[in-house]
């Protein structure tokens, strides 16, 4: 498969009053074409941070990259001028966002919306680019598209509003699609609809997406492969079923059992994971997760953890995973989801 | 790999309280309101200069050996010297004392004018939006209405009618401005009726005088005192502006606004008349500006960090 | 608004009757008899109810009645004489004050915190510092008398009316200008202005097509009160300047105890800035789609 993203020692850091924030710490991953990554994390976990500085929308003061490559299609990102990035952003890498209700203007028509992207990008006529906007509008599935191009945004739903938001992404037909947290402010029927919609046209138009999610199950449902991140690092990358069935970071144990699941009886505890994220004004010396983490050994606070090679495509950065260190038992729900991972692989030889 | 002793790889004691510790030390609402006033470069300068005003408007009129009244005709319209620091106007009193002595008077107006509109505005506003239903809809009503007449209309008119003179002045421009202030403090109180401590007051049985004033009007102390602080300036400026039109304070007080417009007219030839009064209204009206702003911002949930 | 208008025109009425003394009483030597004639000519001998309903009566016909003071002239005839010349001076410091204001606004936003966005702020509060009498005292002196380069007084030209037209706009100026700068300010930090970012559009487009047009909803809002700060403030610039406008004439007639000029100009007034409120109202619904006009609610 070919490789259309890789993101190398991706640093982040914002000037505040209170200091230095290195909201992203050294973020490796690549997207292949076609594929659906999730990147799943906390708030403060820096991957709204990531995705946006992919498109280099983050305000450049007050933040900064500090260091780092973004080779899309093998060029990378991180040199180019506001202007030069004007050409790519969406043209060949779309965004939608979390919240529908505003991120549309709301004195422009939605039609409007959608046909500036057209005349820009793709030099059509007014006249052109509204019949397209209205086909836009029908694939993405809004009745009566003729009438809904000519109307503003407070008089679509919710739902609706994420959709046209999705046109107006998709509106030049882009190769990557970024995608931050688009159905964590929707119902959760809606919500359904529109991960249905979005991997529909995901086959249509051979986008590759990534999804930026804290909602495990979402990520179930849409996901190829999956980088959980904390505290400005990723601390766990693999496909979904090792990462649901064999995860081997603390973290994402922590992340799996305070997941209500169908199979769990009563009588197992749902997890909290105590605590909460380090302030990254002064990032701790080791392993963030450390103060967090049942599992903890010295050196997770001394020193920060390398990513260790579990297979192919499985890596976490763990100190658990060093042949020095003991074996140790994940939490019950974690372990109930290792047996059906095992006996399935067995099952499919 | 570098080689790690075998030891590092025990269990590190884990300490809950580690965990749950919060990485910042919590200011108090207040603490960190005036640190952030305190940044504000523009409004210390506006604290500086309110300072010395006051220092001046207290001990200004005792600096010299004049006084604001006594008339000396053989003296009339003197350049600033070193007797007469600031001149002398056409009756030949000393611009100084009288400047400081207008001082008082400007400030002793604006600040009786944002004291009546408080008090007003807080009952108004505090007991409209605390009751809500029917209550709330006519005083608002009500104010409403009131609003809608033209205020520096309004005051003149009732200047002429009425005798000239301090307290006229006064309740000329309080009459409707405290509007302002109510819609304010209603603002305020309609957001925090429905906030868990209120209910948790009410169900302890606190009677509504008590939850008014121990805790909705204490939490709407900020826009409050934001307001206050921009209601004078503006008295002032309508107490200059009524004077000039002849609706001042009566002879012989000296107010900014009389002296200001005494001097306009004599502006060409005698320049200290106006540009005394003139330059301390002006700055007077900056300071409490920008206090006013640097507070409103200091405040400003949206800018914390 | 109506209502206002009425309460408006009977606080009036019954605050000139309030005023002590008739309008006669002022003028020296009047022998009683004589007085007596006057008020019988004017009405002011019929009770005080008949006096207030003649009056309305005569508001909702346009007519004013007569000047106690100029005898030859009516309240209407002055006010047709003034109005014209304080509605061209009005609209000349409107344009001023929102050109200007809406400019300094943008700019102090799109470079916040830098040293263009200090020296526009300054600039801002030095105009609300600065009463309108004052400045246009300074303006007089240092651009008329001293360098020579306008007219000082009178209205006879347009050079006449730059002068006065910077002096009443410098106070509505500044306060646009800091509204224009927040509500720049709050747009920029909504979500779709993110979006625009996203879709690749251009920095000047965006700020163009997106952030303005939604900054300047407040500052239409602010028109109403606008046009009553420049109502008020012609009357002490057209005094400074000698310009013959409405607003001189009623400073006059304040000083003169004229009451039915003053009365006439302040129903005037009023009903001026009623109608301007209504329309800014209807203005805004034009531009913001949210406002529903019609009352019709358009489905899903």
């Amino acid at each position: 498969m070919e490789k259309l993203l890789e993101v190398k020692d991706l640093e982040v850091s914002f000037q505040t009053y209170a200091g230095e924030v290195k909201a992203v710490r050294g973020v490796n991953f690549d997207l292949y074409k076609g594929e659906t990554l999730a990147i799943v994390g906390e708030s403060g976990s820096g991957k709204s941070v990531t995705s946006q500085t992919i498109m280099k929308l983050i305000p450049m003061p007050p933040g900064k990259i500090s260091n780092g490559q973004i080779l899309f299609d093998g060029e990378d990102l991180v040199p180019k001028t506001n202007k030069e990035m004007e050409k790519i952003r969406g043209k060949d890498i779309g965004m939608i966002f979390q919240d529908p209700m505003t991120s549309l203007n709301p004195t422009m028509k939605v039609g409007m919306q959608i046909i500036e992207v057209l005349i820009k990008h793709q030099n059509m006529s007014k006249g052109n680019a509204k019949d397209r906007a209205i086909e836009l509008l029908r694939l993405v599935g809004i009745p009566s598209p003729e009438k809904r191009v000519n109307q503003y945004p407070h008089e679509f739903s919710g739902g609706m509003r994420q959709r046209a938001m999705i046109a107006i992404a998709l509106a030049s037909n882009p190769k990557l699609l970024i995608a931050d947290e688009p159905t964590t402010a929707l119902d959760v029927t809606i919500q359904a609809q529109i991960l249905e919609l979005m991997k529909d046209l995901q086959k249509k138009m051979e986008t590759s997406i990534i999804f930026i999610t804290h909602d495990l199950g979402v990520v179930a449902n849409v996901a190829d492969r999956v980088a959980v991140m904390y505290a400005g690092k990723i601390v766990e990358t693999g496909t979904v079923d090792e990462i649901f069935y064999n995860p081997k970071h603390p973290y994402t144990w922590g992340l799996l059992s305070s997941m209500p699941s169908l199979d769990s009886d009563e009588k197992t505890e749902l997890m909290a994971i105590p605590g909460s994220p380090p302030d990254l004004t002064n990032p701790p010396k080791g392993d963030a997760f450390a103060p967090r983490n049942r599992y903890a050994m010295k050196i997770d606070f001394e020193k920060e953890p390398p990513m260790f090679k579990i297979s192919e495509t499985h890596y976490a950065a763990t100190w658990l995973l060093h042949p020095d260190a003991p074996k140790v038992e994940p939490p019950e729900a974690v372990k109930r989801r290792m047996k059906n991972f095992s006996s399935d692989k067995l099952r499919k030889g | 790999m570098q080689n790690i002793p075998k030891e590092m790889f025990a269990p590190a004691t884990l300490n809950e309280n580690e965990a749950e510790k919060i990485s910042k030390p919590s200011l108090s609402f207040w603490k960190d309101v005036t640190s952030r006033f305190k940044k504000n470069k523009l409004s210390i300068v506006g604290i500086v200069l309110l300072v010395l005003l006051l220092f001046m408007a207290i001990f200004g009129p005792m600096m010299t050996e004049f006084d604001y009244r006594t008339t000396d005709l053989a003296h009339a319209n003197e350049a600033p010297s070193s007797v007469h620091w600031f001149g002398t106007d056409e009756l030949g009193r000393d611009v100084f004392t009288r400047t400081w002595e207008g001082a008082r008077i400007s400030l002793f107006i604006g600040l009786a004018a944002a004291i009546i509109d408080l008090v007003i505005g807080v009952l108004w506003g505090g007991i409209s939006g605390y009751m809500g239903g029917k209550v709330d809809e006519f005083m608002m009503r009500v104010a409403d209405i009131l609003y809608g007449v033209p205020y520096l209309l309004l005051v003149i008119l009732l200047m002429v009618i009425l005798e000239q003179g301090l307290g006229t002045m006064i309740l000329a421009m309080t009459i409707t401005g405290w509007i302002n202030m109510a819609r304010i403090v209603r603002g305020q109180v309609l957001q925090l009726k429905y906030q868990e401590y209120v209910l948790a007051a009410q169900t302890l049985g606190a009677d509504v005088k008590r939850i008014m004033f121990k805790h909705l009007i204490p939490n709407s102390m900020g826009p409050i005192l934001v307001t206050m602080t921009l209601t004078i300036p503006n008295a002032i400026f309508t107490e200059s502006f009524l004077s000039y039109l002849g609706l001042g304070v009566q002879v012989p007080l000296a107010s900014w606004g009389t002296m200001a417009s005494e001097g306009l007219p004599a502006f060409e030839y005698y320049p200290w008349r106006l540009f005394f009064p003139a330059t301390l209204i002006c700055i007077t009206i900056f300071a409490f500006n920008v206090i006013g702003d640097g507070m409103r911002d200091a405040l400003d949930p949206r800018l914390r960090k | 608004m109506i209502v206002s208008l009425i309460l408006i025109v009977t606080a009036t009425f019954f605050l000139m009757q309030a005023a002590p003394g008739g309008p006669f009483t002022k003028e020296k030597d009047v022998p009683p008899e004589i007085e007596a004639a006057l008020n019988a000519h004017y009405g002011l001998d019929q009770p005080l109810y008949k006096q207030y309903f003649d009056y309305l009566y005569d508001v909702a016909r346009w007519d004013f009645g007569p000047s106690f003071k100029y005898k030859a002239m009516t309240v209407n005839e002055i006010i047709n004489n003034g109005f014209p010349i304080s509605l061209f001076l009005g609209i000349e410091a409107i344009l001023i004050a929102i050109a200007f204001g809406v400019v300094l606004g943008v700019i102090a936003a799109l470079y916040h915190n830098k040293w263009q966005d200090y020296s526009a702020m300054i600039i801002a509060v030095f105009g609300i510092s600065v009463p309108s009498f004052i400045l246009a005292t300074v303006l007089q002196y240092i651009f008329a008398i001293k360098l020579d380069l306008f007219p000082v007084a009178r209205w006879e030209s347009f050079m006449h009316t730059i002068l006065p037209a910077i002096a009443l706009s410098s106070s509505p100026m500044a306060f646009i200008a800091r509204l224009t700068r927040s509500s720049m300010l709050e747009v920029l930090s909504n979500d779709y202005i993110k979006t625009a970012r996203a879709k690749g559009l251009k920095k000047g487009t965006i700020t163009m097509k997106h952030t303005i047009r939604n900054a300047m909803l407040p500052v239409v809002s602010y028109m109403g009160p606008l046009t009553a700060g420049i109502l008020t403030g012609s009357f002490v610039i057209e005094k400074i300047f000698g310009i013959p406008g409405l607003g001189d004439e009623f400073v006059t007639s304040i000083t003169n105890r004229d009451y039915t000029v003053i009365m006439g100009v302040t129903v005037f007034y009023s009903i001026l800035l009623l109608i301007s409120v209504l329309l800014v109202d209807i203005l805004y619904g034009f531009i913001d789609p949210r406002i529903k006009l019609s009352g019709a609610k358009k489905g899903e």
